[in-house]
């Protein structure tokens, strides 16, 4: 799935041209799915998606919790416990090589190496037994041939560029002794020691407090400017996706439901579903109305509907919407939405979603 | 830091001092006496009995008895052990070390054992190993030590002659020996009764450990060494293990009493000549001193291993120690 679309046409983001960019994509997902055996029956956490980032270029990817973003990551990280699988036939291509096929000391190679990942919980993700020093320094040493020292040396380097002071004092301390920005930009050395071409950052900020938000923000845009690498932002903030990102996927139950340059989303997101979320967050510039909830639940990865995922909460659902699953539909200039709207616009009589429809639907 | 010593001091004084006075009671009120006309085999003149127990102030009324003995205690005498005639003190003096000596080492080997198996099981958790492993587990904690020490000094002693089956130094070696063949000598001798102790223990200390690694390798921080590519090796011996020591760390501190003093009947069994076998004979000789002795030694000992299970899990996990 690399990315033939037109350039142009969009408005530019905040992170700049949301054209393709040349070359072949850095990682490219296709046909990505997970499963989890539960008692429950079988929960398809991950239901084919399809999902390309270039080198360089900051991709959002957003849904709610239980969307199966978080899933995502582990999955391209090759890092999917049992009791989850990932199906035969998913591909994961990081820099020309399929990482579902490699062997596992080759994956381990690539991991926290070329591609790095910040998890989820600053809180849980370091090693509360072992100083963050060490932690760090044996990143670098899992992938470089450097002494002990030379880690350790470079460990305390990068604690400074996360902007952490004291980092020789910091370096021999423990996870609990530092506050929750500092864990985070703890993970975020850890992250970087290796010089990642891709960084995956799966919901960065959602445990912080909102200054220290920012903060950790700014670094992350200064590292990535400097580092110029790319990065996959998964979140839930709508908001933090319009400020940082170039191109956004949405994701629900499972599934990309749609695909756009952040600012043609932002302008006018095609999916119901996207209204929707955009709908859900309060704005200044608005008169204060009710703010417009989706109506109904993420249904269960034990039992998607049928169809559509979202025709039961969407205010457009008809038949074919509940009996039929849509594909993803080209959706104006390099975008794409998975909604049999977007097929009836042909028709004289289409029936054009938009936002004030979204929050009219219930 | 201080002041959490010298509270810990003064907790196990107390319980020291508890530990003296039920055991001086249980002794006392107990059915038999150590003196008795005409006991076993041999006749002993009542009137030998009467001077006997008039020596050792068995004719006082028991309150007078324990004021004596407590008294006693603060100045650190121990009293007199009626059937060996020598200060209990000296007969502590020459069994203690060899009690510590097998002890410690049945302490090491079931840490050792213990947090092996449980790694071994973890990694494993719910496969068939896993459930294998665990029977054996169960197994070695279900049997007695003494009939397990049996089963060892039958198989490598009796059948195989790999080891020495009894004592600690072989007294037919009368060439003067060197430290170091002398300690050779002892170790033999220490194998056996020292793995029975440690099977058993370590019994233990594997169920704790394998529970304590699950949760471990089930943590987030796991996951994500995995994802900055570290080693399954690494992972699980330094990112999970660390963690999940604290556990396995007090078991041991609290078995160091059950391994020192309740090996009694490990040391007989293998002839071991420590605290255990002095504390068994003096049990039937209602060797009162002596008995009550061994008592405030287990006393001291539930304390300090307490204290060593609090200073090692201090010392692995930095979350619990004090500022």
């Amino acid at each position: 799935m690399s990315d033939p679309r037109a350039p142009g046409g969009a408005p530019p983001s905040a992170a700049g041209e949301a054209g393709p960019l040349p070359g072949a994509p850095l990682l490219e997902i296709a046909d990505l799915r997970v499963a989890f055996a539960s008692e429950g029956g079988v929960a398809r956490a991950v239901d084919g998606v399809d999902l390309a980032v270039h080198g360089g270029e900051t991709v959002g990817l957003v849904g709610e919790s239980g969307c199966g973003k978080s899933v995502t990551a582990l999955a391209i990280l090759r890092l999917v416990e049992h009791p989850g699988l990932i199906a035969h036939g998913s591909r994961v291509r990081f820099e020309g090589r399929d990482l579902l096929a490699l062997a596992e000391r080759d994956i381990r190679a690539v991991r926290g190496n070329h591609l790095a990942l910040i998890p989820q919980e600053p809180a849980a993700a370091l090693n509360p037994v072992l100083t963050v020093g060490s932690q760090i320094a044996e990143v670098i040493r899992a992938h470089q041939h450097v002494t002990r020292a030379v880690a350790a040396w470079r460990a305390v380097e990068l604690l400074t560029s996360v902007g952490i002071p004291d980092a020789e004092k910091r370096a021999g301390q423990y996870a609990h002794q530092l506050s929750g920005g500092m864990r985070q930009r703890v993970l975020i050395a850890i992250a970087l020691a290796c010089g990642p071409h891709l960084l995956i950052a799966d919901e960065p900020t959602t445990a912080l407090d909102v200054t220290i938000q920012a903060e950790i923000l700014e670094l992350l845009d200064g590292l990535q400017r400097r580092l110029g690498m790319a990065v996959l932002l998964i979140t839930h903030n709508l908001a933090l996706v319009a400020e940082r990102t170039r191109r956004v996927y949405v994701m629900y139950a499972g599934q990309i439901v749609e695909e756009a340059p952040t600012g043609a989303l932002f302008a006018a997101p095609a999916h119901p579903y996207t209204q929707g979320l955009m709908a859900a967050v309060p704005r200044a510039d608005r008169p204060a109305e009710r703010l417009a909830a989706i109506p109904g639940q993420v249904p269960p990865a034990t039992a998607w509907p049928s169809g559509c995922r979202f025709h039961p909460r969407c205010p457009f659902a008809w038949e074919k919407c509940r009996e039929e699953m849509p594909p993803l539909l080209p959706a104006g200039e390099g975008r794409s939405a998975r909604c049999w709207l977007l097929a009836e616009r042909q028709g004289p009589d289409a029936k054009t979603p938009s936002p004030q429809g979204a929050s009219g639907g219930r | 830091m201080l002041t959490y010593l010298l509270r810990r001091l003064a907790l196990a004084l107390a319980t020291t001092a508890a530990v003296v006075t039920i055991t001086f009671a249980l002794v006392h009120l107990a059915p038999g006496e150590p003196f008795v006309a005409g006991a076993e085999d041999r006749f002993v003149p009542p009137e030998t009995v009467a001077r006997l127990r008039e020596r050792f102030g068995l004719d006082r009324p028991l309150g007078v008895q324990f004021a004596r003995y407590a008294a006693n205690l603060a100045h650190g005498d121990l009293g007199e052990s009626f059937a060996r005639h020598r200060p209990v003190a000296a007969v502590l003096a020459e069994s203690l070390p060899n009690t510590l000596l097998l002890g410690a080492t049945a302490l090491v080997l079931s840490l050792l054992f213990g947090i092996g198996l449980g790694i071994a099981q973890a990694t494993r958790a719910g496969t068939w190993a896993d459930s294998a492993l665990g029977a054996l587990a169960l197994a070695c904690y279900s049997v007695p030590a003494f009939w397990l020490g049996l089963m060892l000094l039958l198989v490598f002693g009796e059948w195989l002659h790999w080891l020495p089956v009894s004592g600690m130094a072989d007294v037919t070696l009368r060439v003067p020996m060197d430290g170091l063949r002398h300690a050779l000598d002892v170790g033999r001798h220490l194998v056996l009764p020292a793995l029975t102790l440690a099977l058993v223990n370590g019994a233990a200390v594997a169920r704790f450990h394998r529970a304590a690694m699950i949760e471990a390798l089930g943590a987030d921080f796991v996951r994500a060494a995995r994802a900055r590519g570290l080693g399954e090796r690494r992972v699980v011996l330094r990112h999970a293990l660390r963690s999940a020591l604290a556990p396995a760390i007090t078991l041991a501190g609290l078995s160091v009493p059950a391994l020192l003093t309740g090996s009694v009947l490990v040391e007989s069994v293998f002839g071991w000549p420590g605290m255990g076998r002095v504390a068994y004979e003096a049990i039937f000789a209602r060797d009162y001193n002596v008995i009550t002795a061994v008592a405030v030694v287990a006393g001291v000992l539930v304390a300090v291993g307490n204290l060593l299970a609090d200073l090692g899990v201090a010392a692995a996990d930095p979350r619990v120690r004090r500022a």
